[in-house]
């Protein structure tokens, strides 16, 4: 005889497997993985499933995946950020203006940078929640803004130049620039091509020196973000302040302070990208960031969620983010023109809408 | 006799020119049903938005047990038990029951910065309310949206009760549903009266008040046209009342008596 357990219920329906998987919002972002991955096994060299190869599809990746878990997280909340590209410029700019022109140390010129990125992004969200404008709308306004203003700027900064240069050499030695650049665990790198376990280079030194610092920060911000988003209660306002915000003020969640975090949350992820690449390239220019704010926002949607909001995850969005590396770089280890990214692109993007609508569905017994 | 759990009295309140309610009075004590009834336009919305907090009246008394009361906003009203559940703006389709459930309220656990949600707690909480409500499916994580519009609005009245409510203020909450439905909200409501909360059940079905309410209290244009224990009204009368007398006696018997 079994003894009752008594946080069993007798009448509770054992959900099938499928319903279960079926609830979980990053599964189209781990069968388009699955899709990529076995395409890329047929169609192209191996090289690009060695280490080297995957460190080099990770680090666009990364960059991609710290501004798509961001927006994943404001669309989650039920807005949009268009001017994230835009900012990683900007603050990226900003950077540049306090290290060379200006000469501030770089342990305060980073904080400055982060902060004056979360001031546009509380602008950004208190200009929503005021004018009650749609987002789409008022950071469209933003994205045209802070792509002109770092024009206007860099030009200002340097006196005609498109280029910042000099950021490196202000940086200094401080051990602030192996936070943003360059590769981690090198240590470990070497001893695992010692030993013979990676690839190296008849000198002894590995082929692959270490991970990437930016894909350390993709995955340390990934696995924040959904520990915020799942168990926490931030996260659970979250989900309610995009799936209903009126029904979520009714129940006393303060939803137009979780959404401007949340715009907050997006531009300093812009500045954390513009602080990877600038402190990357010693130089930042005007460019930078362009058309990542469409990028973050597919990859966010291929993760799983919905323009509506109320419904997504960041892993979703993490995983969004690799397919798109994958398949920008993968492409070159093709026979195929790499061009055909785009078309990859915008299909990936319509069958995930299509597959996430008929999700959502499901989930909600909506008919 | 106690004093009762909301008292109020001569409540007026204008929006800038509009007179939206022009001398309202009405209680409800321990262990009551009362049942606001009234038209489209009688003032039953603003009233009930000024009793949960998010309008403050212009002028008028309002006690809660006998103390005099201003809440500033819907959180102090629920802080003193006067929780509101509104039509269909009670929950989020998209998340689970769970989640829902403790929505604002959410218990934590563990030590900052690692404080989070006790789920294993919300899930067996949740569990038990459903089960007291009688909802065949018991998995707490499966999606509002996947409920019954009645099973929605069980839960949202089991959670306010569950959350220390004294006073509940139902607004239109069988309005949208089916008959069965219907019934299984209106014997809800009645458990919870038993359990000693006072219930403002918000209708324009009469019948539907009739079946639960002990107390009457019709609204007409802002104003309080009488209150009426059951045992002194019977139902036509007070659906003549509640649609301002005269023009739907007439309408009644062009009908042949039907509405």
């Amino acid at each position: 005889m079994t003894t009752p357990n008594p946080m069993q219920d007798e009448r509770l329906q054992k959900a099938s497997l499928v319903t279960v998987l079926m609830r979980r919002p990053e599964l189209g972002a781990i069968a388009g993985l699955l899709v990529v991955v076995i395409f890329f096994a047929f169609t192209a060299n191996p090289a690009m499933f060695s280490l080297s190869g995957i460190m080099t599809i990770l680090n666009p990746a990364a960059q991609l995946g710290i501004l798509a878990v961001a927006v994943a997280l404001l669309m989650i909340g039920g807005e949009f950020d268009l001017s994230v590209g835009s900012l990683v410029a900007f603050t990226g700019l900003l950077l540049g203006v306090f290290l060379v022109p200006m000469g501030i140390p770089i342990a305060l010129s980073i904080p400055l940078t982060l902060l004056a990125a979360a001031v546009l992004g509380a602008i950004n969200g208190q200009l929503v929640i005021r004018t009650r404008l749609p987002s789409f709308i008022v950071t469209l306004a933003g994205f045209f803004i802070f792509r002109g203003l770092s024009l206007v700027g860099l030009k200002w900064a340097t006196g005609g130049s498109t280029q910042l240069r000099g950021i490196r050499e202000a940086g200094g030695d401080s051990f602030l620039v192996g936070l943003f650049s360059g590769n981690a665990f090198s240590g470990l790198f070497a001893w695992l091509a010692s030993v013979g376990l990676i690839d190296k280079f008849p000198n002894g030194t590995p082929k692959v020196t270490g991970i990437p610092v930016s894909v350390i920060w993709f995955v340390a911000i990934t696995a924040l973000a959904t520990w915020i988003l799942l168990r926490t209660r931030v996260g659970n306002w979250i989900f309610a302040a995009g799936g209903d915000a009126n029904a979520a003020r009714n129940s006393g969640v303060p939803v137009d302070r979780v959404k401007t975090g949340l715009f907050m949350v997006t531009a300093m992820a812009a500045a954390l990208v513009a602080l990877l690449t600038v402190f990357d390239a010693g130089s930042t220019d005007a460019r930078r960031g362009v058309q990542k704010e469409f990028e973050a926002i597919i990859a966010a949607v291929i993760g799983g969620c919905l323009l509506t909001g109320g419904y997504g995850s960041a892993i979703g969005a993490a995983i969004g983010a690799v397919i798109f590396g994958m398949v920008s770089i993968g492409l070159t280890y093709t026979s195929f023109d790499s061009d055909w990214f785009l078309v990859f692109l915008g299909g990936m993007l319509l069958v995930a809408v299509l597959f996430n609508n008929y999700v959502r569905k499901k989930v909600t017994g909506e008919r | 006799m106690a004093a009762p759990l909301i008292e109020v009295r001569n409540i007026i309140k204008h929006f800038g020119s509009v007179i939206a309610l022009s001398g309202v009075s009405m209680k409800v004590s321990s262990g009551e049903v009362l049942c606001l009834l009234g038209d489209n336009g009688a003032g039953k919305s603003t009233l009930i938005k000024t009793l949960s907090g998010v309008h403050q009246p212009t002028t008028g008394d309002f006690e809660v047990e006998g103390r005099a009361v201003r809440f500033a906003s819907p959180r102090q009203a629920l802080d003193a038990g006067i929780a509101t559940v509104f039509q269909d703006l009670a929950m989020i389709p998209l998340m689970s029951v769970t989640r829902n459930f403790f929505l604002g309220r959410e218990p934590v656990t563990g030590m900052w910065p690692f404080t989070h949600i006790d789920m294993g707690f919300c899930d067996r909480v949740t569990r038990e309310e459903m089960k007291k409500i009688g909802i065949d499916v018991r998995d707490p994580h499966q999606a509002v949206g996947t409920l019954s519009g009645g099973e929605r609005q069980c839960i949202a009245i089991a959670r306010a009760v569950y959350f220390g409510a004294k006073v509940l203020i139902l607004d239109e909450p069988t309005s949208a549903l089916g008959v069965a439905q219907t019934s299984m909200v209106l014997k809800y409501i009645d458990q919870v009266r038993k359990k000693g909360l006072g219930v403002i059940f918000i209708t324009h079905n009469v019948r539907h008040a009739y079946a639960v309410g002990n107390t009457f209290t019709v609204l007409n244009r802002g104003k309080t046209l009488g209150t009426y224990a059951k045992s002194e009204i019977a139902m036509d009368e007070l659906q003549n009342l509640m649609a301002g007398g005269k023009e739907l006696a007439t309408v009644s018997d062009e009908l042949g008596g039907t509405v």
